[in-house]
């Protein structure tokens, strides 16, 4: 049962972040999506330290906070003319240097050690009473990634067209007065919710790994919006099953597995897609040279 | 501080004569430096008009200083006598090409629906009206073939047909357009002079930036020389002239014919030394 | 806050308060050029790429060594460079997407060998995590000595191809017209991020090495316009970082280095951001107030001017 449990877990993961990760590709801020997942860890050890519980809804609710003020800071940063890798960098690093330090000072009531912290995966193993490799993750996971969903996929359907025009061409959005600030802020609250409904799952590197890599490997298989979300979800799912099912052999990190997973699927579509792959790229060019050598006019 | 040779009551009655442009007092700077200074002019309606300066004139930025899309130290822009936030339905915007990244999983006619979302309010999705309108504007301007092509395998001149046509959705009184004839080819450049002549017939006005000195007097009705601080504004006859135009270029071109204007040796360097 | 000189009484305490230097002054020397090339997260992307690569030194060759992973960390390194370019240049992906595709898909697998390392039988591989992952007081002397010659190392070849490194952050394309080899030279570029990142990733960790690479040569920026000025002030920056960073958390019980030193940095950074001259905030504000007098003054003046103007050409 508990294998249910976790591909079922996994793939709502795989959903939520598969959704959000697409506009990430798309407005060329996988980087920012990698910054928040980081940057929120603070936020839910304050949330602890303060609350005093493990209460999922609290711990949303900082997650959120903390990803929004990371998108602030580093808006704020980038307007005052520093480079957005930069912003990126100095924003996310000094969060998580500030998470890890409040991890140390107060690991005893957080029943947390600074490896697991800095591990990710097991980080939340002592509050949710897991075992190391991530058997049994209860319902509670599972109810929280379902509202995620639920709710990433409500934003998104009702926003579609300003999410879409913010993404594509931002300065008609403006021009034509949609608020793309806004918009921005909805997205990184939309994964900074992600981030922390997975985190609870499965861990950092999951996450990462989960809001980029399917995403990218359906913008190579695909010229359409609506599809290149439905195949980062595929894609992610599918790196669920084959991660789970080689971790279980390998008896490895199933997050590691996963992300791997993901690694190979991105490999196979780079190589092998029939409209941006590599080789039929390079069969096509081939195609092309044939074709003007054969007619003897040069190519327009 | 207007120039004014309209006939006195041409303009639309919906607007009550008020301009479709009145900007006073822009002004924009990078740092130290005044990229746009103290721009005033309005102007009259159904008219094209061309902006000219060299590069690094300012006119992409007066543009967009004027939308609202970068910030401005100072200055009041005003359409149809109101400000420019409350009157954004009236207005369409076509941006250079190289703002976009053309690689985006869309085709050519989802492009051209785009336009139609300010209309369209928070809520609603773009529907079969919105669609054959955006057809026809597609057909407009000789690109109905290619409604469900992917962008990037549209050609430069392809690719600004589409954002005119995006611009012709938006079915607005008042007109931007930043370099719409940069890299097109002989076909679309005569495709899109046809469609602003059109635009003008409908009563519209549209205001452009254009780089091409040779074409300026075929193409404008009334001409902005911009140089940082506006240089002159006014009817193409007696505006764009040789002397106006040297002092716009601070003295950087050449003219073949004295008599003519065929120019040569036209931009290079930014602003006056 | 215990004394400084107290600190540095303790022989101890005193390698890992230079060791921390000596790390945030090549992290800062070397992060100016990865700024200036705008490719600030690779330095990231390449501390977390060089897990695998670690990970398999170590299974390979069963020795614990600074050396052993630098050459692992190294070929990784080399490997997560070529494929970020490789997908950049042949896909429609961006570089974002191509660092976050490598960060993670590299972190995964090592992680997955991190896991076979601790199930499987390879003898000592305690503390191999906490290498990791920042463990600056567990830094005896050798480990500093290892990591001051890697330092000066990079430091050194920093200053040596000072000209080339320059041109190519710069216009790649000029100086591959010029004749440089520009693909060796960011290749080597590239090398010197990996040296930095094996040196620093014991002392700070691996999530948090990007910050020494990145928020002294940002702050570095908001003081100077001068290329070699901003190198040296990085590096100032980053020892400076360091230096604090070891003492702060020296004075408080339970309070790991690493983290000290990069709040350490980006306190520097915020102070930058707000009283460098020119660029700083408070530069900004008071320029600002200027131009903008300035500005509306002369427009008054070209009101009238302009208007005369105007006037005679209708009447021409």
């Amino acid at each position: 049962m508990s294998d249910f449990w976790i591909l079922l877990t996994g793939s709502l993961v795989a959903a939520c972040c598969g959704i959000v990760g697409v506009f990430l590709v798309l407005r060329k801020m996988a980087m920012i999506g990698d910054a928040i997942s980081h940057s929120v860890m603070p936020g839910i050890v304050i949330a602890f330290l303060i609350s005093g519980t493990r209460d999922s809804l609290v711990m949303m609710f900082a997650a959120l906070l903390f990803g929004l003020l990371t998108t602030f800071l580093i808006g704020l940063f980038q307007r005052s003319g520093i480079q957005s890798d930069a912003s990126i960098g100095v924003v996310f690093t000094a969060l998580f240097a500030i998470g890890v330090i409040l991890v140390s000072l107060f690991a005893r009531q957080v029943h947390l050690d600074q490896d697991a912290i800095l591990y990710g995966e097991i980080a939340f193993v002592h509050w949710n009473l897991w075992e190391v490799g991530g058997v049994s993750m209860g319902p509670k996971a599972v109810w929280l990634l379902g509202v995620t969903l639920i709710a990433i996929a409500a934003v998104i359907g009702l926003f579609y067209k300003q999410f879409k025009l913010c993404a594509f061409d931002p300065a008609l959005a403006a021009a034509i007065g949609i608020p793309v600030a806004l918009f921005h802020y909805m997205l990184m609250g939309l994964v900074s919710m992600a981030t922390v409904s997975s985190f609870e799952s499965v861990g950092a590197i999951l996450v990462v790994g989960m809001l980029i890599i399917p995403a990218s490997t359906s913008y190579l298989l695909t010229d359409r919006l609506g599809m290149m979300i439905a195949l980062s979800i595929a894609v992610g799912v599918a790196s669920t099953f084959a991660g789970y099912g080689a971790s279980i052999i390998l008896d490895a990190s199933i997050a590691g597995c996963i992300v791997c997973a993901a690694g190979l699927l991105f490999v196979a579509a780079f190589l092998l897609s029939p409209s941006h792959g590599l080789i039929s790229r390079r069969l096509r060019q081939r195609k092309l040279a044939a074709e003007t050598t054969a007619s003897g006019a040069r190519a327009v | 501080m207007s120039i004014s040779n309209a006939i006195p009551g041409a303009s639309a009655a919906a607007t009550q004569g008020a301009s479709p442009l009145a900007i006073n007092g822009l002004s924009v700077a990078y740092q130290k430096k005044p990229v746009l200074r103290g721009v005033t002019f309005e102007v009259n309606e159904g008219e094209l008009i061309g902006v000219i300066g060299p590069n690094g004139a300012g006119k992409s930025t007066m543009i967009k200083a004027a939308l609202g899309l970068i910030p401005a130290i100072g200055g009041e822009v005003l359409v149809y006598g109101k400000s420019l936030k409350s009157q954004r339905k009236l207005i369409g915007y076509v941006p250079q090409r190289e703002s976009v990244d053309w690689d985006f999983p869309t085709n050519a006619l989802d492009v051209v629906l785009m336009g139609t979302y300010g209309r369209l309010g928070w809520y609603r999705r773009p529907g079969a009206k919105e669609k054959a309108f955006a057809l026809d504007c597609l057909s407009k301007v000789g690109m109905a073939d290619f409604a469900d092509r992917q962008i990037s395998q549209l050609s430069g001149g392809q690719q600004q047909r589409v954002f005119l046509a995006r611009a012709l959705v938006q079915d607005a009184k008042l007109y931007f357009m930043d370099e719409p004839f940069a890299g097109v080819d002989a076909a679309t450049e005569k495709a899109i002079i046809t469609l602003l002549q059109e635009l003008k017939r409908q009563g519209k006005t549209v205001i452009v930036v254009h780089h091409d000195l040779a074409t300026v007097k075929q193409y404008f009705d009334s001409v902005l020389l911009l140089n940082v601080e506006l240089q002159a504004f006014g009817p193409t006859e007696t505006t764009f002239t040789q002397e106006q135009l040297q002092h716009t270029y601070g003295g950087r071109l050449s003219f073949l014919d004295p008599g003519s204007l065929v120019v040569s040796g036209a931009g290079g360097g930014g602003g006056r030394p | 806050m215990s004394n400084f000189f107290t600190m540095l009484a303790d022989p101890n305490m005193r390698w890992i308060f230079f060791g921390c230097m000596l790390l945030g002054l090549s992290s800062g020397v070397i992060g100016s050029f990865t700024y200036l090339r705008k490719q600030s997260l690779v330095g990231d992307t390449l501390a977390h790429a060089a897990l695998p690569g670690i990970c398999i030194a170590f299974m390979l060759t069963g020795v614990k060594s600074i050396g052993i992973f630098l050459i692992g960390a190294t070929l990784a390194g080399i490997v997560a460079t070529f494929g970020i370019g490789y997908i950049t240049r042949h896909s429609r992906l961006k570089q974002d997407a191509a660092l976050g595709i490598v960060l993670s898909s590299f972190f995964g697998l090592g992680i997955v060998l991190l896991t076979f390392i601790q199930h499987g039988d390879y003898g000592n591989q305690a503390g191999l995590d906490k290498f990791l992952f920042g463990q600056a007081a567990a830094m005896v002397g050798s480990d500093v000595m290892t990591m001051s010659v890697m330092s000066a190392f990079l430091v050194t070849i920093c200053a040596l191809l000072f000209k080339q490194f320059k041109l190519i952050s710069f216009d790649p394309g000029f100086a591959k017209g010029l004749g440089y080899n520009v693909g060796l030279l960011e290749q080597l570029l590239m090398l010197l991020v990996v040296v930095a990142v094996v040196a620093g990733v014991q002392a700070v960790g691996v999530v948090l090495i990007a910050a020494l690479l990145i928020t002294p040569a940002v702050s570095a920026r908001y003081w100077t316009n001068r290329l070699g000025t901003m190198i040296i002030l990085s590096g100032a920056f980053g020892a400076l970082s360091g230096a604090l960073g070891t003492w702060i958390s020296s004075s408080v019980s339970n309070l790991p280095t690493g983290p000290v030193t990069v709040l350490a940095a980006t306190t520097v950074f915020v102070l930058s951001v707000l009283l460098g001259p020119e660029r700083g905030l408070l530069a900004k504000r008071i320029l600002q107030a200027r131009v903008k007098r300035s500005f509306l003054k002369e427009n008054e003046v070209l009101h009238t001017a302009s208007g005369d103007r105007m006037k005679g050409e209708t009447a021409g």
